[in-house]
């Protein structure tokens, strides 16, 4: 026992010390906290304005091009082949033709530029064309555009889940899923990270030749545990400074640049909710959506992140890193073990790429219906477990499906090192030729 | 204690491959002990099994008289043959590490490394990193961290490999240090005549199995080639016939100076004092001298069942 905490103590420490380490740590959070931040200043700043010139033959829409952000609209009432020459000569970014026949065949509109078409400004256009269209329409066919608009109804129906305990607690299914992703990813994120240092670290012992010295010391599986149990306090070392950091930068953000972060003023509101994750759908481009919308989505936001528990967030997040982490760790030493350079690694990733791989695509069918038989079997298979649990829990699992879910991780990490152990003992002593599956299978059968 | 180490009938198998076959050694108490064979008989696999970092199939091993077990490995160095070290790690911290993982304690192991470390002149390295010292004295380091938590039983596996002739004779020079203090040494080579003026004792593997095994004297007496050299001169033409009864002239060559050089095989039940007085009243004796098999003429005998050529007519 005294020996494997030497060799966790050497792992954690010959890592923690690193350059490298010591970098990524301080910029790790930096790029976290810049991908949160620069958006907002983009958005913020982009004021370069797209200058759209209006040929109306109809002369009957050009009244209506309201300019909108960053879009400027210009009405030349002029031949569109002059207007094209003033295009070529870059008076204008794009050209809008509407032809005398647009009216009847709003096919014939045709919108030209001399560089590559900006969309959301063709978007906005098309958009302003779309409910004069609609209306100038309604007219022809006398229906006051008013009574329609009171018939539209929309419909946003509240989610409301019964708790045991007969309170009830309101659903945001779209904060839940972008939080279930955010856990899931990082999952994969660390577990690949944190299990390829793993495997270096085999292998890096392996070819300086010095597991042998090791392995007369001390047992070929308390080396692995020691180096797999080492890596995974670097990990949570690394995980936990990159959490502080990384809300101590947004937060020193947030009261240096008040103005930016401000919830009351909707523009900023709008992209900093957009940042979050969240689907709120409104987009700079699109003068409709109103201040009411936009205040509701953020009281949202903040409501559900309050009725998501985030301790609990927390607590699996950590279990279930540390649960993915560790099965495929003992798999990634395995395979460390088993070769004499990197190269060779490939051909004994895929099985453990494929699960992982396989977590996160099935994480999109888990979302839509995190209660679903799909859902339930990833999220109890330890293979699959790490990830899938997490997209889920955000949206509230019950307790007896966690229980599974981590009994089965625990024992499928205590089989897979069980395993690994085996391919390892073997595979650390063995040099030159390049081994086969059948060869590993082999290895574990040997006493 | 007369043994320090017993391997009882040791046999490992690797899937069809027989590593191992019924070998049993006994490894007598500080002494040098030659473990010898060719490449791939199956050494490195007897000492990992007596290191413990692989299991026997079948077979039994008794350190000190009782049965090899875990906290053994505390009391056995050993020095293997694929042997490295962390390049990014210095040299000094290393070695406290490998100390530490044999069970020494940090500070001993400490005030012992500086012992060492100025006996090889190693100390103003330790806070450089490995893979700045020269391949020599990467080498020592492994030595030290071999040898540093005493134990009573070292094995080194093709010890003198990659070292360079002035580190040969400085770990020859402490090999012999430490059995004057009692320590008991494995050595384990395929390069019998590097060892073989150094080892008390000697087992011969071949194939995965024992084939010789006992002290060098005894084998040396019961291995004679009973070939000898003779040179002899002024002699008279019957002296082939003298000395035919009792021995087979291998080679004869007449030298410039008229001495006459030969090569005979004494007959197994003829002594040597016999063959010499046969032949003196017939000749001047200026030498006469027994050929001695090499360890590796005895292993090609043992294998092959006669001696190599260059034994029989020294070319």
């Amino acid at each position: 026992m005294n020996k494997i905490l030497t060799i966790i103590k050497r792992e954690y420490l010959s890592r923690v010390k690193k350059k490298t380490f010591i970098i990524m740590t301080i910029v790790g959070p930096l790029l976290m906290a810049g991908l949160m931040i620069v958006p907002v200043f983009i958005a913020k700043m982009s004021d370069s304005v797209y200058e759209i010139a209006i040929v109306d033959d109809t002369r009957l829409f050009y009244t209506e091009f309201k300019d909108g952000n960053n879009v400027k609209f210009t009405e030349l009432n002029v031949n569109i082949d002059i207007a094209l020459e003033l295009l070529k000569e870059s008076k204008f970014d794009a050209v809008l033709h509407i032809p005398s026949t647009g009216f009847h065949a709003p096919s014939s509109l045709r919108f030209f530029a001399d560089k590559a078409i900006n969309m959301n400004a063709k978007l906005f256009a098309e958009s302003i064309l779309e409910k004069e269209f609609e209306s100038m329409k309604l007219a022809h066919a006398g229906i006051d555009p008013e009574v329609l608009r009171a018939t539209q109804t929309k419909i946003n129906i509240q989610s409301i889940r019964l708790q045991n305990d007969g309170n009830t607690q309101t659903d945001y299914p779209e904060v839940s899923m972008a939080l279930g992703i955010f856990g899931g990813i990082m999952i994969y994120f660390f577990v690949f990270l944190f299990g390829a240092q793993v495997m270096r670290g085999v292998m890096e012992e392996k070819t300086n030749r010095i597991v042998e010295i090791i392995v007369s010391s001390v047992k070929p599986f308390q080396l692995m545990m020691g180096k797999i149990i080492g890596i995974a306090l670097v990990g949570l070392t690394q995980f936990s400074i990159w959490i502080i950091l990384t809300a101590t930068i947004i937060s020193g953000a947030g009261l240096a640049l008040p103005d930016v972060f401000n919830p009351a003023s909707s523009q900023q509101m709008n992209a900093e909710s957009g940042v979050m994750g969240t689907l709120n759908a409104t987009g700079s481009m699109q003068p409709t959506t109103n201040i009411e919308v936009n205040n509701n989505s953020l009281n949202q936001i903040l409501e559900s992140l309050r009725a998501i528990n985030i301790s609990v967030m927390i607590v699996s997040f950590i279990f279930y890193f540390l649960g993915g982490y560790l099965l495929y760790a003992a798999l990634f030493a395995a395979v460390g073990s088993a070769v004499d350079n990197e190269a060779d690694t490939q051909q004994f990733m895929l099985p453990i790429t494929i699960p992982m791989i396989f977590s996160i695509i099935m994480a999109q069918i888990v979302m839509t219906n995190p209660s679903g038989p799909v859902a339930f079997w990833l999220s109890i298979i330890p293979f699959t477990s790490p990830i899938i649990m997490m997209v889920r829990i955000p949206f509230g699992v019950p307790l007896i499906d966690l229980w599974i879910s981590a009994i089965l991780l625990i024992l499928g990490f205590l089989a897979t090192t069980w395993l690994a152990g085996k391919i390892y003992r073997t595979g650390i002593l063995m040099y030159g030729k390049k081994p086969s599956y059948k060869e590993l299978w082999k290895w574990i059968k040997y006493s | 204690m007369e043994h320090i180490l017993r391997a009882e009938q040791v046999s490992k198998k690797y899937d069809k491959h027989q590593a191992l076959n019924n070998v049993s050694i006994n490894v007598p108490t500080n002494k040098i002990f030659g473990l010898l064979g060719p490449n791939g008989a199956g050494k490195t696999t007897l000492i990992r099994i007596i290191n413990q970092i692989i299991a026997p199939d079948e077979g039994n091993l008794f350190f000190k008289d009782e049965r090899l077990q875990a906290r053994d490995i505390q009391n056995i160095g050993y020095l293997p043959e694929e042997r490295g070290l962390y390049k990014k790690m210095k040299v000094g911290e290393q070695a406290l590490y490998l100390a530490q993982l044999k069970g020494v304690k940090k500070a001993d192991a400490k005030r012992m490394l500086k012992y060492w470390f100025e006996k090889f002149d190693l100390m103003p390295w330790w806070n450089r990193k490995v893979e700045e010292l020269s391949k020599g004295m990467q080498q020592k380091v492994q030595f030290i961290v071999t040898v540093l938590h005493k134990p009573d039983l070292l094995i080194f596996d093709e010890p003198f490999s990659g070292f360079d002739p002035i580190n040969v004779n400085l770990l020859r020079d402490e090999i012999l240090n430490l059995k004057k203090n009692g320590t008991s040494i494995i050595f384990s080579t395929h390069n019998m005549s590097s060892v073989e003026e150094l080892c008390d004792h000697i087992a011969l593997i071949n194939n995965s199995e024992l084939i010789l095994e006992g002290s060098v004297g005894e084998i040396r007496k019961s291995h004679s080639s009973r070939i000898f050299t003779m040179i002899i001169s002024d002699f008279t033409d019957n002296y082939q016939s003298i000395l035919h009864p009792l021995a087979t002239i291998l080679k004869e060559s007449a030298q410039i100076d008229g001495n006459m050089h030969l090569r005979i095989r004494i007959n197994d039940n003829t002594n040597v004092n016999e063959v010499i007085s046969k032949i003196l009243p017939y000749a001047q004796l200026h030498g006469f001298q027994e050929v001695i098999p090499s360890m590796n003429d005895i292993f090609i005998k043992t294998v092959t069942g006669k001696y190599p050529q260059d034994i029989i007519n020294g070319d």
